[in-house]
């Protein structure tokens, strides 16, 4: 396989057939917590996007300075100062979405996927392929929240974006928008998935 | 492709994890510098836009620069008063009130009042209540009750708890901490108010 090929096959990988969460189910957390509407969903997304794409690129950096017991509290500490300083970034630039996700920001720093990104890959592979792997899973991630939140947004809220598809008195379906609903959503729209990716 | 990793010995292992903790603890103070200023200020707008918010239209003094502290029972920070006026006549009184009760940390108000004291429109300045569920709070569906509202005419508890307000759905907590926040804002603005009048009476 030629490198060029290898890096697209590494990109491709997140998106769909590994995604990280309807095939992989990681980082359930903030998944299952934050996805209240498309909105929600696609900040969160782009949040850990971003720290994944800068804590692979660091994390791939500095992986022939640290010793392998050791690797993991480093890892955590780079993470969350990447985690930090997205939290900082977002309440001086972008305030409105930081005030929905509120805690939920911080919590990235345990998001599994994020730590299994920087031990599985990006501790054994070059920096551009850590940096693709990181663009990839992340816009996995993005995708699959935005979706997530948007099919609980449209089904508790009946609005999609924050734009009201029904009158403000409707009554719509809140339980997917509570907690339990989360589980159910993220349930279906896995099966659906992997029934059109043809898993059986 | 196998990596060489330094041996995890006791000196590898601690220079690892210091140069590892310097090292991003110097890019987090450059980051906290960078956005220090910028936080304040949106936090100051923000305020500010609340106060226009509820604040009565026409009036023509400057709002910030009216600010009164004001301590009330039970609670350690002050709330804040901006008088508005027009022609040095009082129109309207915008209250900064919090309560410390909410889901997650606290719910702070911007109430503003009418000089008789009823309620004029409400804004939610902060608040870590669940998305989707206790941020509600600041939706206009729910605010709209309190509109006109005073502590005559008005229980500001939720119906569970024998009051007058319509409670958000899976959020009573949050709206019990809204409630008790507008509340205490009224409460102030009325015992100023006798105290007030008090003076008045004296003066006479």
């Amino acid at each position: 396989m030629s490198s060029k090929n290898s890096n697209w096959t590494i990109f491709m990988r997140g998106l769909v057939k590994e995604n990280p969460i309807f095939v992989m189910l990681l980082g359930m957390c903030p998944t299952l917590g934050v996805t209240t509407s498309a909105l929600n969903g696609l900040g969160m997304g782009l949040a850990t996007l971003f720290v994944l794409i800068l804590s692979n690129t660091a994390i791939s950096l500095i992986k022939t300075l640290i010793p392998d017991q050791v690797r993991i509290p480093a890892y955590i500490v780079v993470i969350a100062s990447f985690v930090t300083m997205v939290d900082l970034l977002m309440a001086a630039y972008w305030q409105p979405m930081h005030e929905k996700l509120g805690l939920f920001i911080p919590l990235i720093v345990v998001n599994c996927i994020i730590l299994g990104r920087a031990e599985a890959f990006a501790a054994k592979s070059s920096t551009l392929q850590a940096v693709i792997d990181g663009l990839s899973m992340g816009i996995g991630f993005t995708w699959a929240l935005a979706l997530l939140g948007g099919t609980r947004e449209l089904l508790g809220s009946g609005a999609i974006f924050d734009y009201p598809l029904v009158g403000e008195d409707a009554s719509t379906m809140l339980l997917f928008i509570m907690p339990p609903g989360a589980f159910l959503a993220l349930g279906y729209l896995a099966l659906i998935i992997n029934k059109l990716r043809g898993v059986k | 492709m196998a990596i060489q990793r330094p041996k995890s010995n006791l000196i590898n292992m601690v220079l690892a994890l210091v140069l590892v903790t310097v090292v991003s603890s110097a890019c987090l103070g450059y980051i906290f510098e960078l956005t220090k200023d910028r936080i304040a200020q949106a936090k100051e707008a923000k305020k500010l836009r609340a106060i226009v918010a509820v604040t009565v239209d026409g009036y023509d003094n400057d709002l910030v620069a009216g600010r009164l502290e004001v301590l009330a029972d039970g609670l350690k920070k002050a709330l804040e008063f901006y008088p508005a006026t027009k022609d040095s006549e009082l129109i309207s009184t915008a209250i900064k009130s919090y309560s410390t009760q909410g889901f997650s940390g606290d719910i702070v108000v911007m109430v503003g009042l009418k000089p008789d004291g009823s309620i004029h429109r409400i804004k939610v300045v902060e608040q870590r209540e669940t998305p989707g569920l206790g941020t509600k709070v600041e939706s206009k569906r729910f605010l709209r009750q309190f509109v006109g509202k005073s502590l005559a005419s008005f229980n500001f508890k939720v119906k569970k708890d024998g009051g007058d307000v319509d409670a958000i759905t899976a959020a009573t907590i949050s709206t019990r901490a809204f409630s008790l926040a507008v509340q205490t804002a009224l409460a102030q603005y009325q015992k100023r108010a006798q105290i007030a009048a008090n003076q008045g009476k004296k003066d006479e």
